[in-house]
Order: structure tokens, then C-alpha cells, then sequence
């Protein structure tokens, strides 16, 4: 990927909570290990993670924009944005599944156990990263020349 | 052009040839050439009749292809686009160009998975179709891990030659690409009294009742491609003096005779430059000597022997060793969409042409099978690198080759050699183009921060309005403006799309959205025709 400061901003904030969104309400459906939770608290749990992806995810943008200066061609190879996912899934997963500041967010009678939450993370990490490296550019022929802007 | 030499291209007549042309009635008069504006009784005067059409694209090359199916994607009818040129097919000189400098269909090409002429959105790229198509589970997760794993686990994946060649050829087919373009050669286009632009094209003799034909229209796009491409000075001059064709030749020229020559009896090669043509040119050598057992001595003669990372800092560092700077496209690759082309986009004048010096030079791609290939033949010594300034090439004593007298920093060395490959590629300014040239005279064009085409970020030439018309150029006649990357398939793309967003606002074709993208996509993913 190509991306800009703005641009990546713009396209972690659109991609992980539309088509990650689009991802949760699909795997609400028959998310594994947390078979006495209702569709609606297990769609809250997941909602909770792409909001906690979205919100660190721009923190981590700027360490990527800042990382990136230091690449000759100020490109963003396809991999990392593969691999990142372990830095920021353990950043996420301290914080989803430890709870250490989302109880405004999940019920108290309900939390995603820890298989559950790799789960989630990662079939929505791949699904969001295959679809930012090519059917996004179906959407938008101005995307991928913009840096990642859509407006 | 000028009466020095360049190489010749399949699709340009020289410029007498063309004034011998059909030379029926129906020619350019003194009136016209020394008047810049041209009305329509002037035309009529002179006898030459006139094809109205909104869109004119000049040159039937790459760039005129991706413009026209732009704006076919776009919703423009056929009947309102005419492409004029020469070549059969959009890749004619580009094949041609390829084939002598080495990248047959099978060989792969420099450009990225996502850069597809054939395809607007870049998607499928031709990774994920080179998968799809190929027969076996390896052969099927090798390009798809390529992509995926580059360039840090792998090189940098390219198509094949081949594979670019027949999807644009599906891609013709499918936008009636045939349908609008016109053969010949394009001598001038002057502004029209009134608006718009007069084209004037010289059909091949006999097809036409008159030697030329005038398109009158609004909008007038060039993508002629090189004005011109080069010999060294030295090399331009051993020869012309010695009359000798054959001993020294350029990468862009058919040379096939060289390679069989070297496998009849041994020689040495002297190579000049440090770009992909070099590498290119070095590795069908170095195939010839692993397979047909050449025993071809090469000495590569670089003007500055690159030994490492360079660049002005650490944020500003290109790899490089071995006297090559490394890079996997001929601009670092945020140039075709990130933060360079962001960068750029905003600079003007002396900023412009410094960031160009910065992040241009001559380079070439990272590829393991040449490094294994190179660092044999310096172990083994069959490869040797001299660098230095080269003084003169003269023919060798006994009549057998050529001499080349280089000063280097420990003297003057003279490099005996059997055959000399320039593969610097060196382009001709601009006015050695007849097109630019007239435009520069007649039509108000200027130069930008680095001497080529002025052009708007809308990739309209400046200076050049007229009415309600505007005229657009893109390719490597353009290189130093806004945007770096002209000169590639996803550069002329972008221009594509440039100017169909500019036309779109003037009324011409309907701005790409979401949801003609999507619908547009779905036929091109289905093959339907537009
Ligand atoms: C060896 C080589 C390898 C390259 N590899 C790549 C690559 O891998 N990836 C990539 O993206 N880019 C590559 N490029 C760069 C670039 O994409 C191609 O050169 C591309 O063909 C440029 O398209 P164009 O339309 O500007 O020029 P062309 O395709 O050359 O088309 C211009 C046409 O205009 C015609 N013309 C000129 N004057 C007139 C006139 N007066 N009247 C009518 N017609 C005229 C010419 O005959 C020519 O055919 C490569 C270039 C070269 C030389």
C-alpha cells in the first residue's frame, strides 16, 4: 500500500468498522465458545473490538507513518500490514479480554473468552487486509491514488 | 526531428518522408504553417477536409489506449473519441522496445502487480489472474505468495510480457478500441478560431483522396511517447564517422546478430549503463554463456560506481553496492500514489526539479538472479566493472572491434572489445518532437522545472486553452511535473484519470463514482462489452 498520514487514517477508520462491521454481524451468528450469549450481546462484544481496533489503530497509524520515513520508497509493504496484527491484537486482547478499561462498553454478565477474541481478531484482521489490498479498489477508482483518502 | 540520429521506431516515418507523403492535393499551404490560429475558410482554402469529433487522442501508443478506455468506462460513445496513429496494436513500439532489449513474452516486465493497463481499478491484478490460470497448487500459491510476501521476503512480482499484451488485447476488444482509431501520422495541431483545435493527420498515401486530413475538435490529447531516443555522444560519433552499424548498437535496437555471433567464437562485450536495460542485456549474455556455453568476456563501464546506501539522509537512502543504485520501479514506488506523489503534487519550480534530482537517477531492480548471476562473473572474472568518463571509441588496430579509451582515477585505460551495447536509453528533448515543437512555436506550451511539457495537475498543457477547449497530454513528455511517475502504464493511468475527472466537469463522459465503478467493474469482470 501507498498511503499518506490522512489517508491511512481514513481508510483504518472506514475499512475496519464498515467491512469489519459487515464481518461481525456475520460471525455473531455462530461465534464459537460463548454458546449462552444472545446474537445481540455477542454483536456488542464484537462491535467492542473493531472499536478498540479503530481507536489504538490510529495511534498505531502514526508510529506506521513515522516508521515509514525511514523507507526509501515511503511505501507500506502488503506483509506488514499483515504482521501487525501481532502487536496491536496484543495491545487489544490486554485490553478487550483483561478488561482493563471497557466496562462502559460490554455487560458484566458477558465477556469474550480468550479463543473467542483470537478468533474474532484474526478472521477480521484477514478479512479487513484482503479486502483493503484489492476489491476496495472496486469501490473507488480515486482510492489507492489518493494515499488511502476518500475525501 | 533533427537530422541526428535516433533509433527508429516501427510506428514513426522520418519527417521527409513524411512531407514526400501522397503529395495529392488537399496539403498544408504557407498560410497555414505561418499562421498559428486557423480558422475554418483557411482549411477550406487549403482543401483539406475536416472529420469533426469532441476527443482527439494522438499517438495509438499505451497512453492513448488507457485514455480512450478511461473514457469509454466513462460512458463516452465510440463515435466520439478518434485515436490517430500508426500502430497496428496499442503495444506495437512498446513490444517492440521490449523484444530488442531482451523481455520477450515470456520474460517478466519491471511494473507491479496492480499496474494493468487492461484494467482501471487494478483489481484482479495480475498476480491473483496469474494464479487463477496457472495449473498446479505451486505454480498457483507462487504468485500469490509473491505479492503478499514483497519486497521484503521476495522480489518484487511483475507480469509477464505476454500476459500484458493479451489482456490489453481483450480489453480492446471489448471498448471497440478499433472502431475509433484512424492510421497515420500526425503532423501538427494548431488552436481554431473559435475554440478547440485542428489535428492534422497524413494518412498512409493512397488511402485518402487527399494527402491530409484535419480533425476538428474540442479536446486534443498527446501521447506520442519518446520524442526521441538516443545514442551516446561517443558512440553517436564512432558511428557515424566509421560508417559502422553493427559493432556498436543500442539495447532498443534489433541485435539478435550479436548474440549468435558470441556463440560461434569468444568476444568481449563492453556494456554502457546502469539501468534495468543493463541488467536485462547482462543476463541474456550471462543465459547465452550458461547454456550455450558462450565464452563471452563482459566490462561493464559505469560512469559512477555506486558502492552503498546513498541519499542526502537517513530518511532520503536508496540502496545500492556494486555500482548499481537499487530500486523496483523507475520511481520510488509512493510516486504512483502515497506520499510522494502528495509531495510533489504541491512543489513548484526549483523545489519540483530538486526533488526530481533526489529521487531520480538511473537504477534498477533487485532481483537474486541476476546478483547470483553477477557475482559469478566476478568471481569467476568473466564480468569486470571499469568506471570513468569515456574519452573516445575508435576502431581496434587489427580491424577486429572497437577501442574504448576511458579516463578513469588512475589514468587513461583502453578497453579493447568485440561489440559495445549502449543501454543508457537517453531521450531526446521534447522540440526533437515534431509535435512539441510546433506546439512550443505556435500554441502558447512551455517547458516545466526540468525543460519538458508544462502541464496542470489536470495533465492540461499550460498556455495551451483555447475557447472552451483544452488540450492534454501525457507519458515521459511530461516527466518533471506535478506528478513523477508519467512515463509507466500506472502513470498513464493516472493521467488517464486526471483528465477524464477534468472532462467529466466540463460535460464530457460522467465522473467515476462508486456506483459506475462498481457497475463499470462487474462488466469488465464479465467480459461484456461496453
Ligand atoms: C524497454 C522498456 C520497458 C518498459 N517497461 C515498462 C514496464 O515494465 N512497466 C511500465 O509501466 N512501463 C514500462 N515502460 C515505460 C512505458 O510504460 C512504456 O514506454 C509505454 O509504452 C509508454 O506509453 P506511451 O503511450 O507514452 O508511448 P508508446 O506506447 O510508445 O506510444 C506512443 C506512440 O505514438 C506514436 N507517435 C509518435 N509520434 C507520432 C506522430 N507524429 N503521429 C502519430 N503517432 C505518433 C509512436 O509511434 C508511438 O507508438 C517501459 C519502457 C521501455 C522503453
Amino acid at each position: 500500500m501507498l498511503p499518506t498520514l490522512n489517508g491511512r487514517i481514513q481508510s483504518r477508520i472506514v475499512i475496519t468498522l464498515i467491512i469489519g462491521g459487515l464481518w461481525s454481524l456475520l460471525i455473531a451468528l455462530f461465534l464459537p465458545g460463548v454458546s449462552g450469549a444472545s446474537y445481540s450481546d455477542k454483536l456488542r462484544a464484537l462491535l467492542g473490538l473493531l472499536i478498540v481496533l479503530t481507536v489504538l489503530g490510529i495511534g498505531w497509524e502514526l508510529v506506521y507513518h513515522g516508521l515509514m520515513q525511514l523507507r526509501w520508497e515511503k511505501d507500506w509493504p502488503t506483509l506488514f500490514g499483515l504482521v501487525t496484527i501481532v502487536n496491536e491484537g496484543t495491545l487489544a486482547y490486554v485490553l478487550v479480554v483483561h478488561r482493563r478499561f471497557d466496562h462502559w462498553w460490554f455487560h458484566d454478565d458477558y465477556r469474550l473468552p480468550r479463543s473467542t477474541f483470537l478468533f474474532a481478531l484474526i478472521t477480521t484482521w484477514l478479512v479487513v487486509w484482503l479486502w483493503a489490498n484489492g476489491p476496495m479498489r472496486v469501490f473507488t477508482v480515486h482510492w489507492r491514488f489518493r494515499g488511502g483518502r476518500f475525501v | 526531428m533533427s537530422g541526428r540520429e535516433t533509433i527508429r521506431l516501427p510506428g514513426a516515418v522520418p519527417d521527409a518522408a513524411d512531407e514526400a507523403m501522397g503529395g495529392g492535393t488537399g496539403d498544408l499551404t504557407e498560410a497555414l504553417l505561418s499562421t498559428s490560429v486557423w480558422t475554418d475558410q483557411l482549411l477550406a482554402a487549403a482543401g483539406i477536409p475536416v472529420v469533426e469529433v469532441p476527443f482527439v487522442t494522438v499517438g495509438s501508443g499505451i497512453g492513448s489506449f488507457v485514455t480512450t478506455d478511461y473514457l469509454r468506462i466513462m460512458g463516452v460513445p465510440k463515435e466520439q473519441i478518434k485515436v490517430l496513429g500508426n500502430n497496428p496494436v496499442p503495444w506495437s513500439t512498446y513490444e517492440y522496445l521490449t523484444r530488442n532489449s531482451q523481455i520477450p513474452r515470456g520474460e517478466r516486465l519491471r511494473s507491479d502487480s496492480a499496474s494493468t493497463p487492461d484494467n482501471i481499478w487494478g483489481f484482479p491484478s495480475y498476480a491473483v489472474r496469474e494464479a487463477f490460470a496457472a495449473k498446479g497448487l505451486k505454480n498457483k500459491l507462487f504468485p500469490l505468495w509473491n505479492v503478499a510476501t514483497e519486497p521484503i521476503f521476495s522480489n518484487y512480482y511483475t507480469p509477464k510480457a505476454g500476459q500484458a499484451f493479451e489482456s490489453m488485447e481483450a480489453e480492446t476488444k471489448r471498448i471497440d478500441y478499433f472502431d475509433c482509431l484512424d492510421k497515420g501520422l500526425v503532423r501538427m495541431v494548431r488552436k481554431r478560431s473559435g475554440g478547440g483545435y485542428f489535428t492534422i493527420l497524413t494518412p498512409p498515401a493512397g488511402t485518402t483522396p487527399t494527402k491530409r486530413v484535419a480533425y476538428k475538435s474540442r479536446w486534443v490529447h498527446l501521447a506520442v511517447g519518446y520524442p526521441g531516443l538516443k545514442f551516446l555522444d561517443d558512440l553517436q560519433t564512432y558511428r557515424t564517422t566509421y560508417n559502422d552499424y553493427s559493432t556498436v548498437v543500442n539495447a532498443y535496437e534489433p541485435h539478435e546478430g550479436i548474440y549468435e555471433d558470441l556463440k560461434k567464437r569468444p568476444g568481449t562485450v563492453v556494456i554502457r549503463g546502469g539501468g534495468i536495460v543493463a541488467s536485462r542485456i547482462l543476463q541474456r549474455l550471462i543465459d547465452d554463456r550458461d547454456r550455450e556455453s558462450t565464452q563471452v568476456q563482459i566490462v561493464h563501464v559505469f560512469r559512477t560506481y555506486i558502492t552503498g546506501a546513498h541519499g542526502p539522509s537517513i530518511f532520503m537512502r536508496r540502496r545500492g553496492g556494486d555500482g548499481w543504485a537499487y530500486q523496483g520501479f523507475n520511481y520510488p514506488k509512493s510516486v504512483w500514489g502515497g506520499q510522494l506523489k502528495a509531495r510533489m503534487r504541491k512543489l513548484e519550480g526549483k523545489d519540483r526539479a530538486d526533488l526530481y534530482k533526489t529521487i531520480g537517477g538511473t537504477n534498477t531492480p533487485v532481483r537474486w538472479s541476476w546478483q547470483e548471476q553477477l557475482k559469478r562473473g566476478r568471481k569467476e572474472g568473466w564480468y569486470r566493472t571499469v568506471t570513468g568518463s569515456v574519452e573516445s571509441v575508435v576502431p581496434a588496430p587489427q580491424g577486429n572491434g572497437t577501442t574504448t579509451r576511458l579516463k578513469t582515477k588512475d589514468g587513461i585505460v583502453e578497453i579493447p572489445a568485440s561489440y559495445i551495447i549502449d543501454c543508457t536509453g537517453l531521450e531526446a528533448d521534447i522540440a526533437e518532437h515534431r509535435i512539441f515543437a510546433d506546439l512550443l512555436t505556435h500554441s502558447g506550451a512551455g517547458r516545466n522545472p526540468v525543460g519538458r511539457l508544462d502541464v496542470e495537475r489536470t495533465f492540461e498543457v499550460k498556455g495551451t486553452a483555447n475557447g472552451d477547449g483544452k488540450l492534454y497530454a501525457s507519458g515521459t513528455a511530461t516527466l518533471g511535473g506535478y506528478f513523477p511517475g508519467v512515463d509507466t502504464f500506472l502513470g498513464l493511468q493516472i493521467a488517464a484519470q486526471e483528465i477524464g475527472d477534468d472532462l467529466a466537469k466540463q460535460g464530457f463522459g460522467s465522473y467515476m463514482g462508486p456506483l459506475r465503478s462498481v457497475s463499470q467493474w462487474l462488466k469488465w469482470a464479465r467480459g461484456k462489452a461496453i
